[in-house]
């Protein structure tokens, strides 16, 4: 059974704005899953509909084979969901807010307070549970989102940027919770900006861009489209121009000491190296100018530059 | 499902009462304190001048209407300023995303307009007693009026937040509709006093029905019949009930 299912899901803003334009989308149970795309993409409010926030034009959306028209309630019961803005009561203690969440599920009180504790321990809040939201900080913030949204125990979680803003250290430990929580059983879809956060943790990824999925399938094939990877080489001695390299067409000079190069999948870094060598260039150290989803990423969703202002 | 449901409702509802009664010095006191400088300039000062208004004391005659003005503004603005509130900074997005039936949803908010509406109902009533002597013809009335309308304001409250788009806009309705129709309601006067045809027009404000149905369960007078009154307000609340699921159920202000 998929976790979700949509099926030519539409929306049109009263505005006018066509922000899906018919997607379908499955999402196996107990997947981890990331929904990528630039912003104005659709993302956000494909996860409105599903977490029925947004009405949608037409289309369909199971969860867990419920439907969120006619089995609603079942449909809600079975989804956790963690949206991109704060949207909690910030004058309200953040115990509270997590136990009234559960109360809206119907979760007994003292059922609802252990899930709590249990929860808030878990991601490092138990210590601030009678300080008001609004004086937690922005990672904080999160994960008491992420608590609100588990503590009724959902099947399928929905994190729409959660680690945004979020420093490194801190979205690591999130990572590693979510990746315990997706081990446990509990199907997950991702939406971020962080790519490498995307590559790192989901097995499968769908790209939306313009209202449309555009890619959807398994990460490793997705990965396997990259036909070349750019490299930052730091050199040891100076370099005064970009260097006429045989077999690697894309060389370009950053500085004195450092040059970027595309290597195509047919080639190696051994060849790279080998034919700097011959031309008595030395590298010292080397890294990928960005994160391999990204460069894919990027060249999917590509648009003028002015377009992108727009 | 009715199990989830009731605790779905419990924790709307004390979520409610806990946020007017953590903000009592806001919430309870200032009418409290408002109506008692009614009391003391309208009921002792000017009303000693008044003499009797339908057989009573004009602070006796204007005590009943007090209150009940105290119940309709505070249900009404708890309300309305909770739930524009939780539209506001989005948190009314937690119950949307959980499998709570609209009807849990207005039920919860309304029993928290309620609770507030009878609390400084009853605290007012509390101050009337250093002005006036305690005297209720039928407590069953008193009560069942009140509680009607707290719920009938209530709701209202919540239709104003379901439009309104800014904080001014909660406030408009309380100052330009509902403070006019409670203070041309029959609070400080009997319609009797006035010509015919402002008698006529007098019958078209819901309020005057509940002020009199109210004074009726205080001092056993009234310028309406009782069972016309209870009629009145039960259609209005019918009536609000039904606007507010089915505003509810599209979504209006809450879900684009």
């Amino acid at each position: 059974m998929y976790a979700l299912e949509i099926e030519n899901l539409h929306k049109t803003y009263a505005s006018g704005l066509q922000a899906l334009k018919g997607i379908d989308l499955e999402v196996e149970t107990g997947d981890f899953f990331a929904l990528l795309g630039p912003n104005g993409a659709g993302k956000s409010t494909c996860i409105g509909i599903i977490s029925g926030l947004v009405n949608k034009t037409a289309g369909s959306v199971r969860i867990f084979g419920h439907s969120i028209d006619n089995e609603f309630l079942v449909a809600k019961s079975l989804l956790g969901s963690v949206p991109q803005e704060f949207n909690f009561n910030t004058f309200e203690p953040v115990e509270e807010i997590v136990v009234n969440q559960a109360g809206y599920y119907g979760v007994p009180a003292r059922i609802a307070r252990q899930e709590t504790e249990r929860y808030l321990k878990q991601l490092g809040l138990w210590q601030h549970r009678r300080s008001q939201a609004r004086r937690l900080s922005g990672g904080m913030k999160r994960r008491l989102m992420i608590a609100r949204a588990l503590v009724h125990k959902p099947q399928l979680l929905i994190l729409d940027e959660p680690t945004a803003g979020v420093d490194i250290e801190l979205r690591r430990t999130m990572w590693d919770f979510l990746d315990q929580i997706n081990d446990q059983g509990t199907t997950i879809i991702l939406t971020t900006h962080y790519l490498e956060e995307a590559e790192r943790m989901c097995r499968n990824v769908a790209i939306i861009d313009g209202g449309s999925i555009i890619q959807n399938s398994s990460m490793k094939s997705l990965l396997k489209q990259l036909n070349s990877e750019t490299f930052v080489l730091y050199l040891r001695d100076e370099l005064a121009q970009a260097p006429q390299l045989e077999r690697f067409d894309n060389v370009v000079r950053l500085d004195q000491h450092s040059i970027e190069v595309e290597v195509p999948e047919a080639l190696s870094i051994n060849d790279l190296v080998g034919e700097l060598e011959t031309r008595g260039i030395v590298v010292e150290r080397m890294r990928n100018k960005v994160n391999r989803l990204e460069e894919l990423f990027v060249k999917m969703t590509a648009r003028p530059d002015t377009e992108k202002l727009a | 499902m009715l199990r989830q449901f009731w605790i779905a409702y419990l924790t709307i509802a004390r979520k409610e009462i806990m946020r007017f009664t953590r903000i009592w010095v806001q919430t309870i006191v200032p009418p409290v304190v408002m109506v008692a400088l009614y009391f003391i300039i309208f009921g002792n000062l000017i009303g000693q001048r008044i003499g009797e208004m339908d057989g009573m004391l004009y602070i006796d005659f204007i005590m009943p209407g007090l209150v009940m003005m105290s119940i309709i503004t505070n249900s009404y603005a708890n309300v309305v300023s909770s739930f524009y509130g939780a539209k506001y900074s989005r948190h009314i997005e937690e119950m949307q995303v959980a499998p709570v039936p609209n009807i849990v949803i207005l039920l919860g908010f309304v029993t928290g307009g309620v609770a507030r509406g009878l609390s400084v109902g009853v605290a007012v009533t509390l101050v009337s007693l250093l002005f006036t002597e305690f005297s209720v013809h039928s407590p069953s009335i008193v009560l069942l009026v009140a509680l009607l309308t707290s719920c009938l304001f209530a709701m209202a409250g919540l239709i104003n937040a379901i439009f309104a788009n800014s904080f001014d806009d909660i406030s408009i309705v309380p100052t330009f509709v509902l403070t006019p129709l409670t203070y041309l309601g029959g609070i400080f006067y009997s319609i009797k006093l006035l010509p015919e045809f402002w008698q006529q027009v007098s019958l078209g404000n819901p309020i005057l029905y509940m002020v009199n149905s109210f004074r009726f369960g205080f001092r056993g007078a009234s310028d309406i019949e009782l069972m016309s009154a209870l009629l009145v307000i039960l259609s209005f609340i019918a009536v609000l009930f039904v606007v507010c699921l089915v505003l509810l159920e599209r979504g209006t202000g809450i879900r684009q």
